[in-house]
């Protein structure tokens, strides 16, 4: 397999849905190719990175609305008014 | 180099930072009609919703209608959440559908979200830098924000979406190409994409020789 063809597989590979033989075929490539290597590995850390970010704050302003406008259905469904 | 020395492949390898061990529990209150227990879920899930309506809308007027709207639907609905999904997968679906109408709505002759894009680009990056063990350390947590929301930003909607789905709402493909109506397969090739587009976007702030 060559290093186009490990990216095209590159989706299956980090959702481990590869047979074993393709799977075993890709980590030999990924053992002697340092470009592909980095390739995966730097995907990964991107995916981790998003994966672990916090959002930001809600603003004061925005979150207020949400809370008020949740407080009037409140109200309405048990008031009815 | 011999094959052991690769990394584990699992991409989420940290413990999910979106659904908490209590998440049923306060369900089950909620919809006994402990207003303290939803309250506690909007609360939690709130600024995440924000962001997901953010990402779809980019727009601010509209990410807020959304998520307002999400809440109060999830609220409405909720005696009919029988608990075959998470609740927090639930509301995402709530939530991206508001916000797809939004778009739709403001951007009717967008692309669509089920069209198939050929970007004609090629996917085999051509550098070959290393980024060190933990590139997003060389920043602080709020310039952290700012680049990762400006890649993302930056990237084609269809393929932004599938991205915050799957790899930051932890969605699974499945799951992801139902509240998209796209085929599992369409979902991989995005996401393939995505994170090859991020990472790219991303090279140029965490190339090891950049910051030694």
């Amino acid at each position: 397999m060559n290093c186009k063809g490990i990216v095209a597989e590159l989706e299956h590979y980090f959702d481990e849905e590869l047979e074993p033989s393709l799977r075993a075929e890709i980590e030999q490539h990924l053992g002697k190719c340092k470009k592909c290597r980095l390739i995966v590995d730097t995907t990964r850390k991107t995916v981790q990175i998003f994966c672990n970010s916090e959002p930001a704050p809600l603003p004061d302003d925005t979150r207020r609305r949400l809370h008020d406008a949740l407080l009037k259905k409140l109200r309405h469904e048990t008031f009815g008014d | 180099m011999s094959s052991q020395n690769i990394e584990p492949m699992k991409l989420h390898s940290l413990p999910s930072q979106v659904v908490k061990e209590d998440e049923p529990a306060l369900v089950a209150a909620a919809k006994a009609g402990d207003l303290n227990a939803f309250d506690t879920l909007v609360t939690r899930y709130e600024r995440k919703i924000f962001r997901l309506a953010q990402n779809i809308t980019q727009n601010k007027e509209d990410a807020e209608d959304a998520m307002q709207e999400a809440f109060l639907k999830a609220f409405e609905h909720l005696a009919e959440f029988e608990g075959n999904s998470r609740f927090y997968t639930w509301l995402v679906r709530i939530a991206v559908n508001q916000s797809l109408m939004k778009l739709r709505k403001r951007r009717p002759n967008q692309v669509s979200l089920d069209e198939e894009i050929d970007t004609g680009e090629e996917l085999l990056p051509r550098e070959i830098e290393d980024w060190g063990p933990s590139p997003e350390e060389q920043y602080k947590q709020n310039e952290m924000g700012t680049i990762l929301n400006n890649a993302i930003q930056d990237l084609d909607p269809s393929f932004r979406i599938v991205f915050q789905l799957r790899d930051i709402e932890e969605l699974s493909t499945e799951e992801t190409a139902e509240v998209l109506g796209l085929s599992i397969p369409a979902v991989k090739s995005r996401l393939l994409r995505a994170r090859l587009k991020l990472r790219q976007k991303l090279n140029r702030f965490f190339l090891r020789s950049d910051h030694p």
